[in-house]
């Protein structure tokens, strides 16, 4: 709880916020709160509406209606590349590494948007792969390779707030423990993150809290500390 | 005199190189209709429009304003290239992520307005331009005569073409291009202005049609149809190659104008045919095109 000073500073709040793919209407009202600092988790079984809260929170959807504030400002009517400025960084569910473009390519396509992001070495030396596999094309890489790269290509940009989406997805354990560490270290930096995550093992001794998600709509909050006490009611929701 | 095939040395070398000419110009218009189609998905049928307006400003430049060739070389891409981006924004933006057959008649109308309004004000026959005066003539190779400037417009084109291909695949600029190409949306949930890129690269394909427009204008008849005739050749010559590679745009294109060229000299009757004849094989064996990814 080093960080227990900036939990105050509100990152990101939703309310009220519905969104639509065509004439489907996938969230019914999500009201959710991030604190700077935090590590909060999307839960729920897919077609929850985990994936598109995140896309939603990059105006990546149809439509949308409701609010969502980032730093405190508005972003309903702000275009993608706005938000992303706003030191937003988005890691989509698979991954969206760009196969015609080398390792270093996609690296250093996003630009930078904040200070404070981390240096080429600095990625180097938490993906040592990557570093290997430096000119090798997106599409050669295994999918580890690609998840790393997805990770690090928003590190080095400065964003300050992480979406990140089945990171661990099909990954083998060995790299998922990788991955751990590395949010590990993330969050001892003070970035926030907002993880939508399948692997409940992965996430429960990362977070801070927990929204359970179920038809579009955020049906239960548990802190870490309510984890053990709310533990079959979880299970019910993500029909373990 | 030596003979090949029982034609002279003579004719061949000098059919071979207009189909290099003619195959320089498909090259620099496939080129742009790559570039176009690999970032905004759609395919522009204003493309021969833009190539006779670069044609058209290359002579009305010097005939009202006196501005010599070198110059409207470099003007005239400039001005029908900003053309373009007023075109992109104000049109085919609001028609951006429609089904194709959208655009498709967008674009078909663009140019059949812009080539109906000029018709109008300077008719069909043809514009005069006359050649920079330090290409007039040419060199004797020994086994051909090449003119100045079908050696410039030769030169000229690769030069574009492979300055093109440069920046596509090496720079940074170029990155966002290719990347673009993949996934626009994840592109501009980075932080990259993605309209902006979009409009400028319509801007800068539009830019190569007008440039072979400009290159155009004192070897063949300027006239506001010059662009439907070249087009069709052109979508032929996109159709073999493929929409997937910059490289292959190229290579199609100077490929195309040889073919054509050799069909001239060994069965003229079906020179005009040739390619659309190879456009039918290569639908049947290789339907994405010889340098096409598969879909």
């Amino acid at each position: 709880m080093s960080q227990a000073h900036q939990k105050e500073y509100e990152q990101l709040r939703i309310s009220r916020l519905h969104a639509f793919y065509g004439e489907s209407h996938i969230l019914h009202g999500i009201d959710m709160e991030v604190k700077r600092g935090e590590l909060v988790t999307l839960l729920g079984r897919n077609g929850a509406g985990r994936s598109t809260t995140l896309k939603a929170i990059m105006n990546m959807v149809g439509r949308r209606t409701g609010s969502i504030m980032i730093n405190g400002e508005e972003t309903m009517s702000c275009a993608p590349h706005h938000i992303a400025r706003l030191g937003v960084g988005y890691c989509p569910e698979h991954r969206g590494i760009f196969s015609g473009l080398n390792v270093m390519e996609n690296l250093t396509l996003p630009p930078i948007v904040r200070s404070g992001g981390l240096e080429l070495e600095e990625i180097f030396s938490m993906f040592p792969n990557l570093y290997e596999r430096r000119a090798s094309q997106g599409s050669k890489l295994s999918g580890g390779e690609q998840q790393m790269l997805a990770m690090a290509r928003i590190l080095r940009t400065g964003a300050n707030m992480l979406l990140l989406d089945e990171i661990t997805e099909g990954l083998a354990p060995v790299i998922v423990e990788k991955l751990g560490d590395v949010l590990v270290k993330l969050k001892e930096k003070g970035l926030t993150i907002v993880l939508v995550e399948q692997n409940f093992h992965f996430a429960a001794p990362l977070a801070d809290r927990h929204y359970v998600m179920e038809h579009g709509q955020i049906v239960e909050e548990i802190s870490a500390g309510e984890l053990e006490s709310k533990q079959s009611m979880l299970d019910k929701y993500l029909g373990v | 005199m030596t003979e090949i095939l029982g034609v002279p040395v003579a004719v061949l070398s000098g059919q071979l190189m207009l189909g290099i000419i003619n195959g320089s110009f498909y090259a620099l218009l496939s080129l742009g209709l790559a570039v176009i189609f690999g970032l905004l998905k759609i395919i522009n049928f204003a493309h021969g429009a833009m190539y006779m307006l670069g044609a058209m400003c290359t002579v009305l430049m010097f005939d009202v304003f006196g501005i010599n060739y070198w110059v409207a070389l470099f003007l005239a891409p400039v001005v029908v290239g900003c053309f373009g981006i007023v075109l992109e924004y104000f049109l085919l933006r609001r028609i951006a992520g429609q089904d194709h057959i959208y655009s498709l008649l967008l674009t078909f109308g663009i140019a059949l307005i812009l080539q109906g309004l000029l018709t109008n004000i300077y008719g069909v026959s043809g514009l005069r331009y006359s050649m920079p005066e330090m290409f007039r003539g040419g060199m004797n190779l020994g086994f051909m005569f090449l003119p100045y400037y079908r050696a410039w417009v030769i030169v000229a084109a690769l030069l574009v073409c492979f300055g093109t291909w440069f920046m596509i695949e090496k720079t940074r600029l170029g990155s966002y291009l290719r990347a673009g190409t993949e996934d626009s949306q994840l592109m501009q949930g980075f932080g990259i202005n993605v309209p902006l890129l979009i409009s400028l690269t319509y801007g800068f394909g539009v830019m190569l049609a007008a440039f072979a427009g400009a290159l155009a204008a004192p070897i063949y008849s300027v006239s506001p149809v010059m662009g439907s005739n070249i087009l069709i050749v052109v979508f032929a010559v996109v159709v073999i190659g493929g929409m997937g590679s910059i490289a292959g745009a190229v290579i199609t294109g100077l490929m195309m104008g040889v073919v054509e060229g050799f069909t001239k000299v060994f069965y003229p009757e079906g020179s005009a045919a040739v390619i659309f004849l190879v456009m039918v094989v290569v639908l049947l064996i290789r339907p994405s095109g010889l340098f096409g990814k598969e879909a």
